[in-house]
């Protein structure tokens, strides 16, 4: 979400104060309150419907509150300024690429409509970002080939090469089998290490949460249940963040 | 549609003030121009060429017999040029590519390409609305010019091989010639490129308020096409009147 990228390879920190949220009469958010510290991994955890999508859409700049502000490094996400000054990406739990343009063209666009490299550098900036995600191999094909999982990494690819200081990511794992949900939380991970990025991670699995995070939120009806170390949420005595966590299907006895 | 006619106004101005940025979106434009152009072509040629036919046959054996022979290449020629060519080809238009730029902008914004787009600090408008608009205002003019000629040519094969009307092919020209002066033709390209814009914004912008899955898309195809129908007969109207003068 930025024009002209700088260098700076350092996560950013995000503030979010008394953020409040309605659609008609169904109130979403109801006043969130929370900071990320520069390079963390943040992960948001919530039942489906708790306001976590909503929530990020605001991060992003997506949508508008009723009432609150979201503070990055300082400045306000909706001032004129911030898409210059910072770089951040998100990635979609669906992946969102561009379904009329190949893999490689998905990963390139910001570079190539920005005009910010030359075609043959966009073209090994691409094969670059691909080769990080396990992807070389899907540079020609389109999104319609790819598997759920391929789709995903393909989007975390496209966020990389914006080398962004805030990454957002909606519900990385869902609809993606264990093997290519560990295969995410590692490139996560490894983000972290490489580029120091700021990772705020919505998600309701709870394997990926504990794997990947430095604190965890667990938000449900649109308030913050608690905040804290993966221990800590673990730990915690509030009894929706217990039935979140603890939440596991039983079988019965049909005899 | 008259609801959000606030929305389509500030769309097109917005896409009007990234013109400058035309030239980065070349490659777009042309696909696009393409797209529309190879899309259309067969069926703008077999339809101008029977409605061409289909006026000289309605209105030439009545002229015949009313002794007004050397009118009928003339009404054929100025009704083509000024009215039939503009409108039918302007409502073949938003059928064909102004349902496709709803559909396909529609589907963007359900599946999330377009929020994908405005993450990377990619306009949608620049990425999307301005190639879309300029192609179809350039091709809808250059189809209507084409859909004109064959219009005529249709008119004047049902001139010389109907047997009611018996004008030579040679004596239709000759007579549309004395009556159809080039501002009647660009009078009716003037109107193609308004309607051409009104289709490509109406449509996209459709697309762009796209809420809802399969359903919704759909939804939007028809309020599209439908939408740019009722205003290019509306439009049409006022243009006529204002080129009257």
């Amino acid at each position: 979400m930025n024009g002209q990228p700088d260098h700076q390879n350092t996560g950013v920190g995000l503030q979010v104060r008394g953020l409040k949220k309605s659609f008609g009469d169904n109130e979403v958010l109801k006043g969130i309150d929370f900071e990320v510290q520069p390079g963390e991994i943040f992960v948001i955890m919530g039942p489906s419907g708790s306001g976590k999508s909503v929530l990020l859409k605001h991060l992003i700049g997506l949508e508008a509150p009723d009432d609150g502000e979201i503070l990055i490094n300082g400045e306000s996400v909706h001032s004129e300024e911030i898409a210059a000054k910072y770089r951040m990406a998100m990635v979609f739990q669906s992946g969102a690429l561009l379904n009329s343009l190949t893999v490689g063209e998905n990963v390139g666009l910001y570079l190539a409509e920005h005009q910010l490299k030359d075609p043959e550098e966009i073209d090994k900036i691409v094969s670059e970002k691909l080769d990080d995600v396990g992807l070389k191999d899907a540079v020609g094909k389109m999104p319609s080939e790819l598997s759920g999982g391929m789709k995903k990494r393909a989007a975390i690819a496209r966020a990389l090469v914006i080398e962004p200081q805030l990454i957002l990511y909606d519900e990385p794992t869902s609809e993606l089998d264990p093997l290519s949900s560990v295969v995410v939380g590692e490139e996560i991970l490894k983000l972290k290490e490489r580029i120091h990025v700021t990772s705020l991670v919505v998600s309701h699995d709870r394997d990926l949460a504990f794997g990947i995070a430095d604190r965890i939120a667990v938000i449900d009806e649109g308030q913050i249940l608690t905040i804290g170390t993966p221990d800590e949420v673990k730990n915690c005595r509030e009894e929706r963040v217990q039935k979140f966590l603890h939440a596991y299907l039983k079988k019965t006895d049909s005899k | 549609m008259f609801e959000n006619i606030g929305e389509i106004i500030l769309l097109f101005w917005r896409t009007v003030m990234a013109l400058p940025l035309a030239w980065r979106q070349r490659q777009k434009v042309l696909e696009q121009f393409f797209e529309i152009g190879n899309a259309s072509l067969l069926m703008v040629c077999v339809l101008s060429f029977f409605i061409g036919a289909v006026i000289v046959l309605q209105t030439g054996p009545v002229m015949v017999e009313h002794s007004l022979t050397s009118a009928v290449g003339g009404i054929a020629g100025i009704a083509m040029a000024k009215e039939l060519a503009p409108v039918m080809m302007a409502i073949l238009i938003a059928g064909r590519i102004g349902s496709a730029f709803a559909a396909e902008i529609g589907s963007m914004r359900v599946y999330q390409e377009i929020d994908a787009l405005r993450t990377m600090n990619i306009n949608p408008i620049h990425y999307l609305v301005l190639p879309r608009l300029i192609a179809i205002a350039v091709a809808l003019p250059m189809l209507v010019v084409f859909a004109i000629l064959v219009g005529w040519f249709g008119g004047a094969v049902v001139a010389e091989a109907n047997n009611h009307i018996g004008i030579p092919f040679q004596t239709f020209f000759h007579d549309l010639r004395d009556i159809v002066v080039t501002k009647d033709v660009a009078n009716g390209v003037f109107k193609s490129f308004c309607f051409g814009v009104v289709i490509g914004v109406v449509s996209c912008h459709q697309g762009l308020v796209t809420i809802g899955g399969p359903r919704g898309i759909g939804r939007s195809v028809t309020k599209a096409v439908v939408n740019s129908i009722v205003l290019i007969v509306i439009f049409d109207y006022i243009l006529t009147r204002m080129l009257l003068k």
